[in-house]
């Protein structure tokens, strides 16, 4: 059976890690022991989040990512975007393929969602509850990917140690990117999802 | 039924809010087999598998063993003109263990070696006397928490699909062959995706409280 009521109009708080229900007010569940947080500052750390990954995300564009030496040519110094680059030079489509959505596509695309989404709760939203809900699971489940780059260069730079054949260093832009998607995907985690719906309900003034 | 707020609530112990829209459920009974959806915004709430805890434990054990293999085995070789260099999983995470870039050797540390044994351990420490019926351990709660907030931190998954794009592009520079660990890794993320398929979090909450609605097996 089910109430078409949420726990926020009945002056309830549902625990997002159980589900049990407690007056409003509790500190904490009583059954999971999962701590409740107001939902005003739940949205300032989702900007807060948002804000220190995106600010670490533009100097992990223009410093490299990688550093590459070998016998026949100088030293290589490869961003992003032109390990991109180089892998479409040697006909390797389908990784670059990979490597840009995971690296380039998917964290513009979080930052454009989370903020859409953010803003969506402050005026009119144009998009469905039942959208914009979707739109944030995406963001949450496919965040996580793009530290793939980060373990190519990890894997690479421990792999790669062969003296003055070829040897391969991770750039300043690792730990940059790393840090970029370890603050988007808390924006993500600590977005509430029922903030969506109790604007739609009426309920969220 | 719509309860009004001048009607008397049922007992919150019969009530489960959506952790996705807040929506209010009562006395939620979900067959073996069956998912349970929220009304409104379609989130699986319960999905309740024959002798779950009993498979469960017996792929975290397996996760276990590969977990060992994965981390003492060699990972990758790589071979260019006689000259040869192997790395483990171990110390791919260890280079950056230089100057600025030593947080994030301890990040891909904790991401690819620590959580996910740790995940295993606290599973089997929560559902091992869930599976003989016995109660519940004390840190119990903390457990299950901490298995269900670390999961999107252990990216093995992920980590074994950067290997994969790693071979790639040094494979025109240098013959590379794969060892144990990266077979043992690859097998600990089908293992993984079985596992999550099995684990259905709100019922395994039911278990561990003891105040909890039994309206289900
Ligand atoms: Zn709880
Ligand atoms: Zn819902």
């Amino acid at each position: 059976m089910n109430l078409p009521r949420t726990a926020q109009s009945l002056g309830l708080v549902g625990c997002r890690t159980c589900g049990r229900v407690s007056p409003a007010g509790t500190p904490a569940c009583p059954h999971c022991g999962s701590h409740f947080h107001s939902r005003d500052a739940e949205l300032q750390t989702v900007w807060a989040w948002l804000i220190a990954g995106f600010i670490c995300y533009i100097p992990a564009n223009l410093y490299p990512m990688l550093v590459t030496q070998t016998l026949t040519s100088a030293k290589a110094e490869n961003t992003i975007v032109n390990g991109v680059i180089e892998l479409l030079k040697h006909h390797e489509y389908a990784v670059a393929g990979i490597v840009f959505f995971a690296s380039v596509i998917v964290p513009i695309g979080k930052f454009l969602a989370i903020a859409f989404l953010g803003l969506s709760l402050q005026r009119h939203a144009t998009l469905s509850s039942h959208r914009r809900h979707k739109l944030l699971h995406i963001v949450e489940f496919i965040g996580r990917w793009s530290m793939i780059d980060v373990f190519v260069v990890a894997i690479l730079s421990s792999l790669v140690q062969l003296g003055a054949v070829a040897q391969i260093h991770p750039g300043p832009a690792a730990i940059l990117f790393a840090l970029s998607v370890v603050f988007t995907m808390r924006a993500a985690q600590c977005f509430d999802p029922r903030l969506i719906w109790e604007k739609d309900d009426g309920s969220l003034k | 039924m719509t309860v009004n707020q001048a009607e008397s609530l049922p007992s919150l112990d019969r009530l489960l809010a959506c952790p996705s829209c807040g929506l209010l459920h009562q006395d939620i009974v979900t067959p073996v087999g069956k998912r349970a959806r929220c009304q409104r915004c379609h989130r699986v709430l319960f999905f309740p598998r024959r002798r779950a805890l009993a498979r469960i434990s017996a792929l975290a054990l397996t996760e276990a063993i590969l977990m060992i293999a994965a981390v003492f085995f060699p990972f990758l070789t790589i071979n260019v003109g006689g000259h040869t260099h192997q790395s483990s999983i171990f110390e791919t995470a260890l280079s950056f263990s230089q100057g600025l870039m030593i947080p994030l050797a301890a990040l891909v540390l904790v991401m690819i070696i620590l959580l996910p044994p740790l995940r295993i351990a606290a599973l089997f420490y929560t559902i091992a006397p869930l599976k003989r019926n016995l109660p519940p351990r004390p840190r119990a709660r903390a457990a299950l928490r901490f298995v269900e907030a670390t999961e999107p931190w252990s990216m093995v998954e992920i980590y074994v699909v950067g290997a994969v794009v790693a071979l790639i592009k040094v494979a025109g520079i240098a013959a590379v062959s794969l060892g144990p660990a990266f077979w043992a890794f690859s097998a600990l993320v089908v293992v993984l995706t079985f596992k999550d398929n099995l684990m259905c979090y709100w019922t395994v909450w039911r278990l561990i409280d003891p105040q909890a609605p039994r309206s289900q097996a």
